[in-house]
């Protein structure tokens, strides 16, 4: 199939960027969304252009690398699909494909595709952990958890970071992927400790990243990759307030 | 790699869960308020007389305890706190909302999340004009033909007249706004105040659409009654 793609071309940090359309033939429909823009880097690197820079890693949905805007929407048309699982037969021959970076300002742009997410990194570094203590692993049934807090607490742990929650709210708000770390930690016995500080530190971490607020507004569940519950946000909040409340 | 912060830390109290806190709860008592108004609105289906006799009754509450009109006044006083923290944190968060993205995307189909949850911002403001248009119509009857010295119920009679159907108009497109606003508006109050079942969720918003429903219906049915004759 014979496409169009246009794509966010962005020198540097402080270069402006500008939509740049370019012609890609003879893809494959069974090609991911990340092969066909390496087909297209190819011809770039051939003619002596400066192949599009774009972030990928495990290409099997686990990494939450490969995180783009696909005409609009995070990771594309299909739910619950990272981009580098996303494939050429879910468009068709002829379309103009706009493709863009994550927008927020906690996410500045690096190179075209490429946004720096170390912003997710400073609010799991202010309360995404345990304290364990060292020593020998603990017995597996030492500290025993119900099935049902271990399920949603597994849920929650499926999130990859991949900062689509972030690119498709309105208000460029990071609580759904700050909500499924805290619920994580907060539903097992040994997230329990830090159960208040850590709420309360990941989202002054959140704010001070410069994300915006929840609106509830649901575009992040939407999107997500991995379909974390909006419901962990109500989770968050009534954490929050207990934290609060405890002063 | 850890990002540099792109604001400066705020207390735990004006965190943007802090601030849709104090917006939760002070949007209940808002509407908590309209269940109310509405109620008092609709005697006027019961007669004018009827109507009258609860607006009088609403100045005499809280005596002899409280001096005449004295419980109106501190009801007056209660609600506009709450619109105005209601309205502070909505606009500090706006404009949060606003900064956490400074490019737009240039492709941004319109078609995801539900109409009432994008219309917040501006539903909110148009129901703050109308709410001042309100007063200065009803209450202080400023702008009603009727005037300030007339029945509760001449007024509301005087307003809704067929020849002012551009007052009904707006009436109703206010109330449209307010009940847009509530759609969206109650489902969000309880997730800010920590709803988190799925079912939970199912009930939210099934109850923030029943009693945004209400409201539009009750508030509407006293001008369309007004218009068509019904009372009057
Ligand atoms: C009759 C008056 C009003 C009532 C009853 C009301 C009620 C509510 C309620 C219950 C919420 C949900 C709180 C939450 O999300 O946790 C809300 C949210 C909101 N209100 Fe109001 N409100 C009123 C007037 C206004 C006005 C005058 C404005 C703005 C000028 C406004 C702007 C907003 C905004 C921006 C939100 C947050 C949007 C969101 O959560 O998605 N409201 N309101
Ligand atoms: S490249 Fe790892 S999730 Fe897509």
């Amino acid at each position: 199939m014979d496409i169009q793609v246009r794509v966010w071309r962005q020198d540097g940090p402080s270069d402006k960027g500008r939509m740049v359309s370019y012609d890609v033939k003879d893809i494959s429909p069974d090609a991911s969304f990340l092969e066909m823009l390496d087909v297209l880097n190819e011809k770039l690197i051939l003619d002596g252009d400066d192949p599009v820079a774009f972030d990928h890693d495990c290409r099997e949905g686990i990494c939450g690398m490969c995180g783009m805007m696909i005409n609009g929407v995070a990771h594309g048309p299909e739910r619950a699909t990272t981009t580098c699982q996303l494939h050429m037969r879910h468009f068709s021959d002829g379309d103009v494909i706009d493709v863009e970076p994550w927008r927020a300002a906690a996410f500045p742009v690096i190179k075209d595709l490429v946004v720096d997410r170390g912003a997710f990194d400073s609010i799991i570094q202010a309360g995404g952990y345990i304290s364990a203590p060292t020593g020998t692993a603990p017995d597996a049934h030492a500290t025993p958890v119900p099935k049902a807090d271990a399920d949603a607490a597994f849920e929650a742990a499926t999130c990859i970071g991949c900062g689509a929650c972030v690119a498709a709210c309105p208000n460029g708000s990071s609580m759904l992927f700050t909500a499924a770390k805290v619920s994580h930690l907060g539903l097992l016995p040994q997230g329990q400790p830090e159960r208040d500080s850590r709420v309360l530190d990941m989202i002054a971490a959140q704010d001070e990243a410069g994300f915006g607020g929840c609106t509830n507004a649901g575009e992040c569940t939407t999107v997500c990759p991995k379909g974390i519950p909006l419901t962990l946000i109500g989770r968050l909040n009534a954490d929050y307030r207990n934290a609060l409340r405890k002063g | 790699m850890t990002k540099a912060p792109v604001r400066k830390p705020v207390p735990a109290t004006r965190s943007t869960v802090s601030l849709k806190l104090l917006m939760a709860v002070t949007g209940l008592l808002l509407v908590a308020f309209l269940f109310a108004h509405m109620t008092g609105n609709l005697k006027l289906f019961v007669g004018p007389e009827n109507f009258d006799h609860y607006a009088h009754w609403l100045r005499t509450l809280g005596t002899p305890l409280l001096p005449e009109t004295w419980y109106l006044w501190i009801q007056r006083a209660g609600l506009t706190v709450a619109l105005i923290g209601h309205i502070a944190a909505a606009t500090i968060l706006a404009r949060r909302a606003r900064k956490a993205r400074p490019v737009r995307y240039a492709h941004r189909p319109k078609v995801q999340g539900s109409y009432a949850a994008r219309t917040m911002r501006w539903g909110g403001v148009i129901v703050l004009l109308f709410v001042i248009y309100h007063i200065l119509d009803l209450t202080t009857g400023t702008v009603n033909p009727a005037g300030g010295d007339s029945e509760p119920s001449a007024r509301v009679i005087a307003d809704f007249a067929p020849g002012r159907w551009y007052v009904t108009l707006f009436y109703t497109l206010a109330i449209v706004a307010v009940g847009l606003h509530l759609r969206h508006g109650i489902f969000s109050a309880v997730r800010t105040l920590g709803q988190r079942s799925p079912r939970g969720e199912r009930r939210a918003r099934q109850a923030a659409l029943v009693l945004s429903l209400v409201l539009v219906i009750g508030y509407l049915s006293v001008p369309f009654a007004v218009l068509t004759g019904l009372v009057g």
